[in-house]
């Protein structure tokens, strides 16, 4: 996900990307592709076209809404247990610790099955507004995948607002400053600057925590490649096509997050 | 709130908990067990496909290594659920078509091993990506003075890679068995009766959803607090006799 700055094969000697074997290797990998593309079954493809891009929507635009909520509270998590008191470092501690010990399915089914079966003994639940939206799966799925995102993130905050030299502040306290002004200029940055690797990692972790949602019957793109199983019996085809999906929406989110990073001057001592 | 609480107790919670036959809480615990049992044999298993990932990756033929990359690279792009359903419908499979082949008869390849396998493959990678940076965190000196002093490549693995590589390895192992510990929640979706299934399936038989799955969260809670307890002892013994690091916090 991330590139490690030196391997082994630098130790030794540059290899150039074409080198003997690994155009063998290319050449059996497309053999392997065209042959799954010739001689598996694929003729159920027209017929969930237009579901599988409509699933593909879903997937992503929850992955977009949770990250970037997820991240919006993350920075208070991360900021309350560096600098907060207390009665508000604890309680912030206690989430993140909650959230990364328990599993996500199981976070999924809580506030789906659990919370969500509280609601419809109040009958003030049922005329509120909120009534017709608690009614359906997405709300839960979109809280659970932010909550949890919050958790591990704030967790990464934590780390990064910590790693930001007081001298820093000190400084930007010193040009007279605002507290919020220190925050917005100086400590953000820099702790999103050294944040920036986790924080494409994580993300590239939500993606593939998405398909969770297909269990509390949101019809993402995973929830579509079920779908098609069960209507046809083709088992390993769409599931090698969701996989294959997967690996490009992960490359595309790793490139992004590359971009972003090249943009950040580093110095290397 | 009141109203809240009265509902919750219709039936009492420690009812609904309780260990034997009217009470889920039995149930829970054999989910419980069921859940431990298949991370260990996961990381178990990924731990024994992460060394020998590490060291063809590190030490391997070209074609080896490429290998290798592709396998880390595209496990770790796809999602675990994902995964999950293809071994598990896949290698029970391929097993039973080459049994056949054979001449032998289908075996049932049945829920736990396939559990295993699907988890442990997929911990494969992430172990073996953490091995080799742990390995390459050692100051090679030492493993080529260990060489130099013409030592075996299993005494040098023995003697002076192992040891020197733990302080770097424990805590990427350490979130690697929460990790696969919290993963076996997964196999719930194939219908593997660990303690998020059993969980649902008290819940589903009660009505009670939030208590139950509250409790299998303080489960869950309770073994990821005390492994993190642990592993903070293993790895303050890893690091004797290093000077004291500066921690970060």
């Amino acid at each position: 996900m991330t590139h490690s700055p030196t391997t082994a094969s630098e130790n030794h000697r540059p290899i150039g990307w074409f080198e003997p074997h690994r155009i063998i290797l290319i050449v059996i990998a497309i053999t392997l592709v065209t042959a799954a593309a010739v001689f598996m079954r694929w003729d159920w493809l027209p017929d969930y076209y237009t579901l599988a891009v409509a699933g593909l929507w879903t997937s992503i635009w929850i992955l977009i809404v949770t990250c970037v909520f997820g991240f919006v509270l993350a920075l208070p998590l991360g900021l309350a247990q560096v600098t907060g008191p207390n009665w508000l470092s604890l309680p912030a501690k206690a989430f993140c610790t909650v959230i990364r010990g328990t599993p996500l399915l199981l976070q999924i089914w809580l506030l789906y099955y659990g919370v969500g079966s509280l609601f419809p003994q109040y009958p003030w639940v049922r005329e509120s507004a909120f009534w017709p939206l608690v009614r359906q799966a997405w709300p839960y799925a979109v809280l659970a995948l932010t909550l949890s995102f919050a958790g591990y993130v704030g967790e990464v905050m934590r780390g990064a607002f910590a790693g930001v030299p007081r001298g820093q502040l000190e400084a930007a306290r010193a040009f007279g400053m605002s507290r919020w002004k220190v925050f917005r200029r100086v400590w953000l940055p820099q702790a999103i600057q050294t944040a920036l690797p986790t924080l494409s990692g994580d993300t590239v972790l939500q993606l593939k925590s998405t398909p969770l949602v297909a269990t509390i019957t949101v019809v993402d793109l995973y929830a579509v490649a079920l779908r098609v199983r069960q209507d046809t019996f083709v088992i390993y085809e769409p599931l090698l096509l969701l996989a294959l999906t997967y690996m490009v929406l992960t490359g595309l989110l790793v490139w992004i997050f590359n971009r972003l990073e090249a943009r950040i001057p580093v110095r290397v001592g | 709130m009141t109203e809240l609480l009265l509902s919750l107790d219709q039936t009492s919670i420690f009812e609904l908990l309780a260990p034997t036959s009217p009470g889920w809480g039995g149930n829970l615990l054999h989910g419980f067990i069921n859940s431990i049992e298949i991370g260990v044999g996961a990381f178990a298993l990924g731990l024994l496909i992460g060394m020998g990932g590490a060291h063809g990756k590190l030490y391997g033929g070209p074609v080896q290594r490429d290998l290798l990359q592709v396998y880390t690279t595209l496990i770790r792009a796809v999602p675990e659920l994902v995964l999950i359903l293809l071994v598990y419908f896949a290698v029970p499979d391929l097993i039973n078509r080459l049994l056949e082949t054979f001449g032998y008869g289908r075996i049932d390849v049945t829920g736990p091993v396939a559990g295993i396998v699907a988890l442990g493959f997929v911990q494969g990678a992430y172990t073996t990506e953490v091995l080799r940076g742990a390995i390459l965190a050692v100051p090679q000196g030492q493993i080529e003075a260990g060489r130099a002093f013409g030592m075996s490549p299993t005494m040098l693995m023995r003697r002076i890679t192992l040891p020197a590589m733990l302080p770097f390895a424990i805590p990427g192992l350490a979130n690697l068995w929460v990790s696969a510990f919290k993963s076996t929640a997964l196999l719930a979706v194939v219908g593997f009766n660990e303690l998020t299934l059993e969980t649902r399936q008290a819940a589903g038989a009660t009505k009670a959803y939030f208590t139950f799955f509250m409790a299998a969260g303080v489960l869950y809670l309770l073994l990821t607090l005390i492994s993190n307890a642990l592993i903070g002892r293993i790895e303050h013994w890893t690091r004797r006799g290093q000077p004291p690091v500066a921690e970060s916090r």
